[in-house]
C-alpha cells in the first residue's frame, strides 16, 4: 500500500467516523445522566430525512441542519417523556422510537418527493461542502505533512469538524463545570442529586436534549455532507455501532473518539478490498469486510475488549424513595 | 435609631425563638394510613433531641417533611422562631437543615471533594469550588474530629468515613440543624464512639441535632430530651435524664416490655455442627473465608458477632447450601457436600438444618406471595401437603399456615394476604415459624432483628430460646451486638473472614467484643 492509498483510507476513516462520533457522543450526554438511549438509530435516521427533505425544498444546508435538529429533538422529547416523566423503560421506548422512525421517515419523503422514500438528491448550496483549511494549498507540496494535511485534515464539511471539536468540549463540560458533576452524579445515584436539592428530572431532560441535538447533527451530516440526500435506513445501524463504541470507550470523550475512529477505519476498509488483499494477501471477500464493524461491536458488548461499567443508575427511572 | 431597631428586633426575637424547631399539628397520611397525627415538638437550640420507635411509627415520615421530601397535609413548621415552608430539599437547606439519610446519598465514584460540592458549587466552573471545600474540610477536621482524605474516592472509604462525609456535606451547606436517621445501625462500637464525640463537638458549637433511632441504649447515652412515637402519634417527650429504657420501651410498644431474655443456663449436649477449615471464594476469587472452625452442640446458641461484611453471610450461604466451599462440615458426625454439585438448600432441610436467612425480603420471602405460600417454601414435598401423587392440598396448606400465625402471633392472621402487606416484624415470625416448626436440629439464624420492632424482638428471641432448650443447636449471626450478648451462650466473633476468638458472654464486655470485631487482637488472646 502506498502513502497516496493510506491518505485515502484514512480520509475516508474520518469521514464515516464523523456521524459515529457525533451519536457516541450524543448517547455518551444521555446515558452518563443514567438515561439509556437505544435510540439512537432513530433519532439520526429522522434528522437525516429531515435535512434531506428541507434542504431539497430551500435549497440551503442550514435550514436543513435546523430541521434536522429540529426533528431529533421531537423524538429525544418524547423519550425525554416517556422515561423520565413517566418513568417508562428506557429500552422499550428507545426501541419503538427507531420503529417510528424507520417508518415515518419513508412515509414523509415518499409522501413530499414520491421518490419510492428517498429525496431528490441535493446539489449545490443544498449539500454541506468541504472547507479548505487555511495554508492547505500551499503546504500541499510539503514531503508527507503536506499530503496528510490536504487531503486528510483539510477538505471536509464544517460538521466534521465541528463532531471532532465537540470531544475536548464534551471532556471540559463533564469535568471541569457544574452542570458535568451533576450530569454525571445524576447517573450514578440520583438520589445524591435530589437530597442536595437539585432536580433529578432537569438534568435529565437536559441531557437528553443535548443527546437530540447531537444526533440532529449526526443525521444532518449523513443526508447533506456523507451522501447528497436522504434515502430509506441510510443509517444503516450506524446508531448501534456509536453504543457499541460508547461502551468500548467506558463512556469516556477521548476514548470515545478513538473508538468511533476504528470503527470508521474498518468501515472505510470495507470499500477497499483491493488494499486489503494487498496487506494481507488473501483475498478477503467484500461481505466479510462490511461485517468487520459489527463482529467487532459483537466483541465488545460480549465484554471481550475489557469491562466496561456503565454509570449505576443508568437504566432506572428515578422514584424517590423515603 | 438602628440601634434601638435591632435591639426591638432582638427583644422580639428572645421570647419566640427558644426552639431551633417547633413542629406545631404536624399531620401526614398516604391514602388510608395516617403516617403522622397531629404531631407537636419543640427542640432546644443546641442540644440533642431522640425520637424513638418502632419501625413504621411515622419517624421517617416525619423527618421527610422537615426535610421537604414530603409536603406536611396540616401543620406548620417554626425554624428559630419563623414559621418556613420546606416545599423541597432546597428550602431546607437553606434553612440550614442537614440530613444524615440511613442509606448514605453519596456518589460512589466520585472523590469526597465532588461530593461535598455537588449541589453546594459555586458558579459554573469547579475549581473554585474544589479549592474552597478543600480548606472548609480541612477547617472542620480539626474542629470536629471529621478528618477525611478529600481526595479519595467514596468507594474507598469505609462506612464510618462515608458517615462523616455525609456530616461535612451537612456542615459545608452551614447546616445548624443535623439530623441522623438510624446513623449506627452500620458502625462498629468504635465507629459509633467516635460519631457520638463528634455529635457532641457540634452541640458545643451551638447545633442542634436531632438523632432517630431505634436503639434505646443510643438514647439513653447522648440525647438530651427524648419523643417516642407509636403508630402515627408522639406519645411523649421527656427530659432523657428524668427516664430509664424500661419506661421508654413501654412507651414505644404500649405495654411493657422484657428488655432482657430470659433465659437459664445452657445445657450443652453433643456436637451436632463441626465446621473445619471452611474456605470460601466469591466470584472475583477473592477468599471470604479463610479456613473457619467452629462446633455447635445441641442446647446451646452459638453467636457470631462482627461488622457486616466480614464472612458472616458466607458463612451463612455455605452451611445453608446456597454457596460451594472447601473444607469440612460434619452434622452429627456425617460428613456433607460442601462442593455444590450434589447439595441444596432442599438437601440442607433433609440433613436437618433449618435457615432463617439474613435478608428476609430477598431469600426469606417472596414478597409477592401470599403468607400461605411463603410458610410451605423449602417443605413443600413434604407429605402432610400432598393431596395426591400430582396435586398439593392447599387447604392443608392454609389451615397449617393458619396454626403456625396463630403460635407465632403474627399479625392480622390471614394466609392469603401477600407478604409485603406484613410488617417487618411479621414477615420475619412467618420465617421464623416455617423454619422453627421444622423442628431441625440445627438453626441457622441471621440477623434475626433486623428492621424488627420492639415487641416482635422479644417474641423471636423467646423462641429462639425455646429451641436451644428443647436441645437444638443454634447458630446465631448478628451485627447487632446487644442481640449477640443477651442470646448466646459462647460469642465468636468474625473479622476479616477469621474467627478472631471465643468468648463467654457473662465474662465479656462490649470494648473486648468491639476491639476484636475491628480487628485487634491483644497478644496470644485470639
Amino acid at each position: 500500500m502506498d502513502y497516496a492509498t493510506l491518505l485515502q483510507l484514512l480520509d475516508t476513516t474520518l469521514r464515516f467516523a464523523t456521524p459515529l462520533l457525533l451519536a457516541c457522543l450524543a448517547g455518551l450526554y444521555s446515558e452518563r445522566a443514567g438515561v439509556f438511549d437505544i435510540g439512537l438509530e432513530g433519532k439520526m435516521l429522522m434528522a437525516a430525512m429531515s435535512s434531506g427533505a428541507v434542504a431539497a425544498l430551500t435549497g440551503s444546508v442550514w435550514l436543513g441542519l435546523l430541521a434536522a435538529i429540529g426533528g431529533s429533538l421531537l423524538f429525544a422529547l418524547v423519550h425525554g417523556v416517556a422515561s423520565i416523566t413517566f418513568r417508562g423503560n428506557q429500552l422499550i421506548s428507545g426501541v419503538a422510537l427507531n420503529f417510528i422512525a424507520s417508518g415515518i421517515t419513508v412515509l414523509v419523503a415518499q409522501s413530499l418527493f414520491g421518490q419510492g422514500g428517498r429525496t431528490p438528491p441535493l446539489t449545490g448550496g443544498a449539500r454541506s461542502n468541504p472547507v479548505i483549511l487555511p495554508f492547505a494549498e500551499p503546504m500541499r507540496d510539503v514531503p508527507v505533512i503536506g499530503p496528510l494535511y490536504y487531503e486528510v485534515i483539510s477538505g471536509h464539511s464544517p460538521l466534521v469538524y465541528l463532531a471532532l471539536l465537540m470531544v475536548p468540549v464534551t471532556w471540559w463540560v463533564l469535568y471541569r463545570t457544574r452542570f458535568g458533576l451533576r450530569l454525571r452524579a445524576v447517573g450514578e445515584n440520583p438520589a445524591a442529586v435530589d437530597t442536595a436539592g437539585v432536580s433529578v428530572r432537569g438534568l435529565r431532560f437536559a441531557a437528553v436534549m443535548i443527546t437530540g441535538v447531537l444526533c440532529g447533527v449526526a443525521g444532518a451530516y449523513m443526508a447533506t455532507a456523507l451522501q447528497a440526500g436522504f434515502g430509506r435506513e441510510m443509517t444503516a445501524g450506524r446508531g448501534y455501532i456509536a453504543l457499541a463504541a460508547l461502551i468500548f470507550a467506558k463512556w469516556r470523550p477521548w476514548a470515545a473518539l478513538y473508538a468511533c475512529l476504528l470503527f470508521g477505519f474498518f468501515q472505510a476498509l470495507a470499500l477497499r478490498p483491493d488494499v486489503v488483499e494487498g496487506v494481507v494477501g488473501v483475498k478477503v471477500p467484500v461481505p466479510a469486510l462490511d461485517a468487520l464493524p459489527y463482529v467487532l461491536t459483537v466483541l465488545v458488548l460480549a465484554g471481550f475488549v475489557g469491562k466496561a461499567i456503565p454509570p449505576r443508575a443508568g437504566g432506572e427511572p428515578y422514584v424517590k424513595e423515603r | 435609631m438602628s440601634v434601638s431597631t435591632d435591639a426591638g428586633r432582638q427583644a422580639t426575637a428572645a421570647p419566640t425563638a427558644p426552639y431551633a424547631i417547633e413542629l406545631k399539628g404536624i399531620s401526614k397520611a398516604f391514602g388510608p394510613v395516617q403516617a403522622n397525627k397531629d404531631i407537636s415538638i419543640q427542640v432546644a437550640k443546641g442540644s440533642i433531641h431522640g425520637i424513638i420507635g418502632e419501625n413504621g411509627a411515622g419517624k421517617s415520615t416525619l423527618m421527610s417533611i422537615l426535610y421537604g421530601f414530603y409536603k406536611a397535609d396540616r401543620g406548620e413548621i417554626v425554624i428559630n422562631g419563623r414559621v418556613t415552608a420546606i416545599p423541597d430539599s432546597q428550602s431546607a437547606i437553606r434553612a440550614g437543615i442537614g440530613m444524615v439519610f440511613q442509606h448514605f446519598k453519596l456518589v460512589q465514584n466520585f472523590t469526597v471533594l465532588e461530593n461535598v460540592i455537588l449541589g453546594a458549587e459555586e458558579g459554573q466552573m469547579l475549581a473554585g469550588s474544589l479549592a474552597k471545600a478543600r480548606r472548609v474540610l480541612r477547617e472542620l477536621a480539626e474542629e470536629y474530629e471529621l478528618e477525611v482524605d478529600p481526595d479519595a474516592l467514596i468507594e474507598d472509604l469505609s462506612v464510618g468515613h462515608q458517615q462523616r462525609v455525609e456530616i461535612l456535606k451537612a456542615l459545608y451547606r452551614q447546616a445548624d440543624i443535623l439530623i441522623l436517621d438510624e446513623p449506627t445501625g452500620v458502625l462498629t462500637p468504635a465507629e459509633a464512639d467516635h460519631l457520638f464525640r463528634i455529635l457532641r463537638g457540634l452541640k458545643e458549637q451551638g447545633k442542634t441535632i436531632i438523632l432517630i433511632t431505634h436503639k434505646l441504649r443510643e438514647i439513653m447515652e447522648i440525647t438530651d430530651t427524648v419523643s417516642v412515637m407509636r403508630r402515627g402519634e408522639m406519645t411523649a417527650t421527656v427530659k432523657t435524664a428524668e427516664t430509664s429504657p424500661e419506661q421508654l420501651a413501654e412507651l414505644m410498644v404500649g405495654r411493657k416490655v422484657l428488655l432482657h431474655v430470659a433465659k437459664g443456663p445452657a445445657n450443652p449436649g453433643a456436637t451436632v455442627l463441626d465446621v473445619e477449615n471452611l474456605r470460601v471464594k466469591d466470584d472475583q476469587g477473592v477468599e471470604r473465608l479463610k479456613g473457619i472452625s467452629l462446633k455447635v452442640r445441641a442446647g446451646e446458641i452459638l453467636g457470631i458477632a462482627g461488622v457486616a461484611g466480614n464472612g458472616q453471610s458466607e458463612l451463612l450461604a455455605v452451611l445453608g447450601g446456597m454457596q460451594a466451599g472447601t473444607g469440612h462440615i460434619r452434622i452429627k458426625g456425617d460428613e456433607i457436600d460442601l462442593t455444590g454439585k450434589h447439595s441444596n438448600g432442599q438437601t440442607r432441610r433433609a440433613r436437618g438444618i433449618a435457615h432463617v436467612p439474613e435478608d428476609r425480603q430477598h431469600l426469606g420471602l417472596i414478597m409477592d406471595f401470599t403468607a400461605w405460600e411463603n410458610v410451605a417454601f423449602g417443605y413443600h414435598h413434604a407429605p402432610e401437603y400432598q393431596k395426591n401423587r400430582l396435586f398439593m392440598d392447599n387447604d392443608a396448606l392454609r389451615a397449617d399456615t393458619e396454626r403456625k400465625m396463630a403460635t407465632f402471633d403474627v399479625r392480622p392472621p390471614i394466609p392469603t394476604l401477600a407478604a409485603k402487606s406484613f410488617s417487618g416484624g411479621n414477615q420475619q415470625k412467618i420465617v421464623v415459624a416455617r423454619e422453627i416448626e421444622r423442628n431441625p436440629d440445627l438453626l441457622l439464624v441471621g440477623q434475626p432483628t433486623r428492621g424488627v420492632d420492639i415487641g416482635a424482638i422479644e417474641f423471636i428471641h423467646k423462641q429462639i430460646v425455646a429451641l436451644r432448650d428443647a436441645g437444638k443447636a443454634i447458630l446465631l449471626v448478628s451485627v447487632e451486638l446487644d442481640e449477640i450478648m443477651s442470646l448466646s451462650d459462647r460469642i465468636a466473633v468474625m473479622f476479616d473472614g477469621r474467627i478472631m476468638g471465643e468468648r463467654d458472654p457473662r465474662s465479656t464486655n462490649e470494648r473486648e467484643l468491639g476491639l476484636m470485631m475491628a480487628g485487634v487482637t491483644d497478644g496470644g488472646a485470639a
